[in-house]
């Protein structure tokens, strides 16, 4: 007798976790862990990183994050009120700067304007933290801004009808009326937005900033080169993820709860 | 100009691309009049009424509310829509404030009353429409007719010389209609212009003071509902109303 297709489909479940268990164990069996251990998590070389790791590197890494994200926010809805704009010039200029900035890879557009700008120009960055933050800013307003006007857009075309209807003009309607339920729906996505950014702050190593402005990933570059071990860059992941995991898990109860809320 | 004329409306046309959905409106209301206006949907009957405040842009043509222009580009068309009520087929409350913030927001932003005055004012609408204790509510937690009845606090909230209702029992359950056409009726009873979107044809013939029947863009007949409704001249009228009060 053929087997049936319920059968067939345990038998699959089943093999898949008797692989996924010999995977584990040859992996435990191979991999040289005292080697491992010695080139990439010695514990003396973990234990120098601290306090600097936090009290400096961490602190810049998310410095230049909050200044990526406010700034990103604050030029995010600008271009997000103008794509959605009757003025067309407004609408061409938001759409070329976002296809722009979302185009070019950060790391190519940090160096342009890090670099590339004072050289050609002769004016030199007035401060570290703007010169990486300042690209940074830009890049996610770019971004920010999709995500914002696709809120924007979710909010039914019915309350700008009502509240123009009572006499609010189209600004008041969208401070008072519009935005704050497009918050609503973009939260979750800006705050993906925002583990982005605190990544994407690993880029502004590049541009060879001092020492009291090193981010994580320059920190644990910098402890790779000092150290001759990879282990202050295995602890800089650690501390990414220390900040990264709590936000997407708060993204994915907000999503839960939002889901129940719509049932 | 007449004083008395409310809402006037001349040779109005409107076009989304290639659809003429208005072919030459012209329509008066005096003050204190509920003109009904009826029709099959796709009419243009809707459309017409949101040219009444400027939520559809005329493509031709002039109206005139309260001796303001509406169709001037110099009209400030903020100003003349305070003026104006209206209220929606789908409510349209503001979901993230409760029933008094609804009934207050446009009092504080708009006309600038103090949050006393305004609360006050609120609180004495949402009672005379019928709901009291509902201060607090929000929009999700009231039924259908709760809601459009907040709706028509909140408009009524702005002091309006005229309110415009659009289909305004359409989108709710049999057995909440009757609520909002009271209030709607008692409304009317005192004194308020109104122009009544409406398919409630015993609304029409017993609140309306005159009834239009509009099909194709244009008004096909009008006069008080015991002509228009009781005893229609036009075929298409008689067409319509068969079709509308046989079910």
């Amino acid at each position: 007798m053929a087997i049936s297709k319920r059968k067939k489909a345990q038998y699959r479940r089943i093999t898949v976790y008797v692989l996924s268990v010999i995977a584990l164990l040859a992996m435990v069996l191979v991999v040289d862990w005292g080697r491992l251990q010695s080139a990439m998590f010695q514990w003396d070389i973990v234990v120098e990183q601290f306090p600097d790791i936090l009290t400096s590197a961490a602190k810049n890494t998310i410095i230049f994050t909050i200044l990526g994200f406010a700034g990103g926010l604050s030029f995010g809805l600008l271009f997000a009120l103008m794509r959605l704009s009757t003025i067309r010039p407004y609408r061409w200029f938001a759409a070329t700067y976002i296809e722009i900035f979302r185009g070019i890879p950060l790391l190519v557009t940090l160096l342009i304007l890090g670099f590339g700008i004072p050289i050609a120009t002769g004016w030199r960055w007035p401060n570290p933290y703007l010169q990486g933050a300042v690209p940074l800013a830009l890049v996610a307003s770019a971004y920010m801004a999709e995500t914002i006007r696709a809120g924007i857009e979710a909010v039914p075309k019915g309350q700008m009808e009502a509240a123009r209807s009572l006499g609010m003009s189209y600004s008041r309607a969208m401070i008072t009326i519009i935005i704050p339920q497009a918050l609503r729906i973009i939260v979750p996505p800006l705050t993906n937005e925002f583990v982005l950014l605190i990544k994407d702050t690993s880029l502004i190593s590049v541009l060879g900033v001092t020492a009291g402005t090193r981010d994580l990933a320059r920190f644990g570059r910098d402890g790779v080169n000092h150290t001759a071990n990879a282990t202050p860059l295995i602890v800089a992941g650690l501390v990414y993820l220390a900040m990264t995991v709590p936000l997407t898990q708060l993204v994915a109860w907000m999503e839960r709860r939002e889901k129940a809320a719509s049932r | 100009m007449n004083s008395d004329v409310v809402v006037s409306i001349t040779d109005l046309n409107k076009s989304f691309g290639d659809n003429h959905v208005l072919r030459g409106i012209d329509l008066q209301v005096q003050r204190g009049e509920v003109v009904c206006i009826i029709g099959p949907s796709g009419s243009g009957k809707s459309t017409l009424l949101r040219c009444v405040n400027m939520l559809e842009t005329p493509t031709a043509g002039t109206v005139v509310v309260l001796g303001r222009e509406l169709t001037d580009i110099d009209c400030d068309l903020d100003e003349a829509r305070a003026h104006i009520g209206m209220v929606f087929q789908q409510f349209n409350l503001f979901p993230h404030m409760t029933a008094l913030e609804n009934v207050c927001v446009a009092q504080r932003k708009v006309l600038k009353r103090s949050e006393d005055e305004a609360a006050t004012i609120a609180h004495g609408l949402l009672a005379r429409v019928g709901l009291v204790e509902k201060d607090n509510a929000y929009p999700a937690q009231l039924s259908g007719g709760q809601q459009q009845r907040v709706a028509i606090a909140r408009a009524l909230a702005m002091n309006p010389d005229v309110m415009l209702f659009d289909e305004a029992t359409s989108a709710l359950d049999p057995e909440l209609i009757g609520e909002v056409l009271q209030v709607m009726q008692s409304l009317a009873q005192e004194g308020m212009t109104m122009l009544v979107v409406t398919h409630e044809m015993g609304f029409a013939k017993g609140v309306a003071d005159r009834v239009v029947f509009m099909d194709g863009g244009v008004i096909i007949e009008q006069g008080p509902p015991s002509q228009v409704i009781s005893a229609p001249v036009e075929e298409r009228t008689r067409a319509f109303l068969s079709s509308v009060l046989n079910h």
